[in-house]
């Protein structure tokens, strides 16, 4: 079950975004961000179908960006950061995963919570390793062993992001069609019924969890070659609810939906965050309610819905 | 190192007591009304912020020693009754047939709300008011001089919450009320017992306790924005490591956890955050569902 086609929004999406961004340079930039966050915000939708929700996961954006900011001085290149961030993420998502992924709803939720946490305050008390609140700066690396200088640099990782989003988007499309990705709603609808049929509801959550770590994982290292810098705020739970937000905001109905999400939300923060710098938490939070109360399907729900009536589908 | 050991217990007692009026709160309300209020964290800031403001405000009168005590219970109490029921009655009445994911989004998106109401009002500097440490004054302990505050007034505090707690709901008729509703709402509404006054009465009772931990934690740190994060988490490991809605496991777990993370303080500094959920996971690790938990039924 793959649900309706994909391709024409996909395609007017990417060619919306590349003409807005060759429109205004600065949105290179901003939609870097948002791709990168789609892309972990992807990992947190796959958890959501199994209906968990982490209010955790900058941990492994953390972990992602951190990797790569460690590993610059010695290693040059994005193709080969960006594989560590991604090999980071993934192992502690797998540790992690172990533990966590016994749990269901409020102890899911939760726990990944405190890890993070526990994530975060080392970064901040481990001075000598990661520079405290400071964070490191990022020298801006090669790409395939090419030195690009900064307009080319954000051309390329603009691109760069945008083919993993589309592939892995894709990719994730397909996960959740096959029968391990069939798996996740049954875990949401009865997990007892999902284990007399002779699957193990926790490694269907921990294999999913250690993919949404990956994913998240990956959107750190774009994050932190794309900022050049890391401090310990991404590992911070604002940071985490943020993801959640994006999830939710997006819709949860098919894998278009964190970009979407993401995009909409990093354009509304670039003016809104800084026009009302300390009520920027309690704007998302007043609109998260508002979609859990009233949109459920967020923003992709509400696509649908809008192209559905076109189509007139009896 | 004797030294630095007692008073790593007296500190680790003092927080144990604090961690204990946040967490009691938070595990009675999800016991009654099967929600985790993530926004729980956020009654605790805001009971402390209210405290620092009543304070200062008692400090600039003629009355000051003799005020600085009860300000702290008022700042709880008007926090409790003004928020609690009308978070209940606008919010969590709405949510409570839907499943517990959405249910915690609710609360998650409340706590967002409220950090940033706590910004707007009282800004991010720092805010320090300690006129009811002062009112107490100092006291000797071996060759060390403590606070009477932390030493007597808040082991002392939590004792009674655990005690009186107990005692009510076992002994008086509300509070059997209030264990009837949770053993089993459809028996209990079917005597005729008003299971939505039940939700409304304890949460409003468990916001109270979350305010009063926090009026009672103003005296004795700085407040910044981040308290209630910090406290919520802390105090979900206390219950999680505890079992999901039990009391006197939570007065147990908090004590487990304030001592064990007050020792890292003076011996480990680094890792003073990461202790109690050292402490959690190994103890989830053994038993997963708490130390005093027990798995819930399943559904087939």
């Amino acid at each position: 079950m793959m649900g309706r086609s994909l391709t024409l929004p996909t395609l007017l999406g990417v060619a919306l975004l590349i003409g807005l961004a060759a429109s205004a340079p600065w949105l290179k930039f901003v939609f870097t961000i948002a791709l990168a966050k789609g892309l972990a915000v992807l990992g947190i939708l796959l958890l959501l179908r199994a209906g968990q929700v982490s209010f955790g996961h900058a941990l492994y954006v953390a972990v992602g960006a951190y990797t790569v900011a460690f590993a610059r001085p010695t290693v040059g290149d994005v193709l080969l950061l960006l594989p560590l961030a991604v090999g980071a993420a993934t192992i502690v998502g797998l540790l992690v995963g172990l533990f966590v992924a016994r749990y269901r709803d409020i102890f899911f939720g939760m726990l990944n919570l405190a890890f993070s946490m526990v994530f975060y305050s080392l970064l901040e008390k481990l001075y000598a390793y990661t520079r405290g609140t400071d964070g490191i700066r990022v020298i801006p690396p090669t790409i395939a062993g090419l030195a690009f200088e900064r307009v080319s640099y954000e051309w390329v990782m603009l691109g760069l992001s945008l083919a993993l989003a589309v592939g892995l988007g894709f990719l994730a499309r397909i996960f959740l069609a096959s029968p391990l990705g069939q798996a996740l709603p049954a875990i949401k609808a009865r997990e007892t019924r999902l284990e007399f049929a002779g699957i193990s509801a926790k490694r269907v959550l921990l294999v999913s969890y250690v993919a949404s770590a990956a994913l998240a994982g990956l959107g750190g290292g774009i994050i932190a070659m794309t900022t050049l810098h890391v401090t310990p705020l991404l590992a911070y739970w604002t940071h985490s609810g943020e993801l959640v937000f994006i999830a939710i905001l997006g819709g949860g109905g098919a894998v278009l939906g964190p970009f979407l999400g993401a995009a909409v939300f990093e354009l509304v923060r670039v003016y809104a965050a800084a026009a009302f710098p300390d009520a920027w938490q309690m704007i998302l939070g007043a609109v998260l309610l508002g979609i859990i109360l009233f949109a459920s399907r967020g923003l992709w729900g509400i696509y649908e819905d809008l192209t559905t009536r076109r189509a007139a589908r009896p | 190192m004797t030294l630095l050991l007692l008073l790593a217990v007296l500190d680790g007692l003092a927080y144990a007591a604090l961690v204990f009026m946040v967490a009691v709160g938070l595990t009675l309300v999800f016991g009654v009304l099967r929600v985790l209020n993530v926004a729980h964290g956020s009654f605790f800031a805001i009971g402390a912020y209210v405290a620092a403001t009543l304070g200062t405000a008692a400090a600039a009168t003629a009355a000051a020693p003799v005020l600085a005590l009860p300000v702290l219970l008022i700042a709880a109490i008007l926090v409790g009754g003004v928020l609690g029921p009308l978070v209940e009655k606008l919010l969590l009445s709405r949510i409570y047939v839907k499943d517990h994911v959405l249910q915690l989004l609710v609360t998650f998106a409340l706590f967002m709300i409220l950090e940033d109401v706590q910004k707007l009002i009282w800004g991010v500097q720092p805010i320090f008011q300690d006129a009811a440490v002062k009112a107490l004054g100092p006291v000797e302990v071996g060759d060390i001089v403590y606070t009477r505050y932390q030493l007597f007034l808040l082991p002392g505090v939590a004792a009674t919450t655990l005690v009186g707690l107990m005692w009510f709901l076992r002994r008086t008729l509300t509070g059997r009320v209030i264990v009837a509703v949770t053993q089993d709402r459809e028996a209990a509404t079917a005597m005729g017992i008003d299971a939505q006054r039940v939700y409304l009465l304890t949460f409003t009772f468990g916001t109270m306790l979350a305010a009063l931990g926090g009026a009672l934690a103003s005296p004795t740190s700085s407040l910044v924005p981040g308290v209630g994060v910090n406290m919520i988490v802390l105090s979900f490991a206390v219950v999680a490591t505890a079992g999901l809605g039990q009391i006197e496991g939570a007065a147990l777990t908090a004590l487990l956890i304030g001592l064990g993370r007050s020792v890292a303080v003076y011996f480990a500094p680094e890792f003073e955050v990461v202790i109690p959920y050292i402490i959690m996971v190994l103890v989830l690790l053994v038993r997963p569902y708490g130390i005093f938990g027990s798995p819930e039924l399943r559904r087939v």
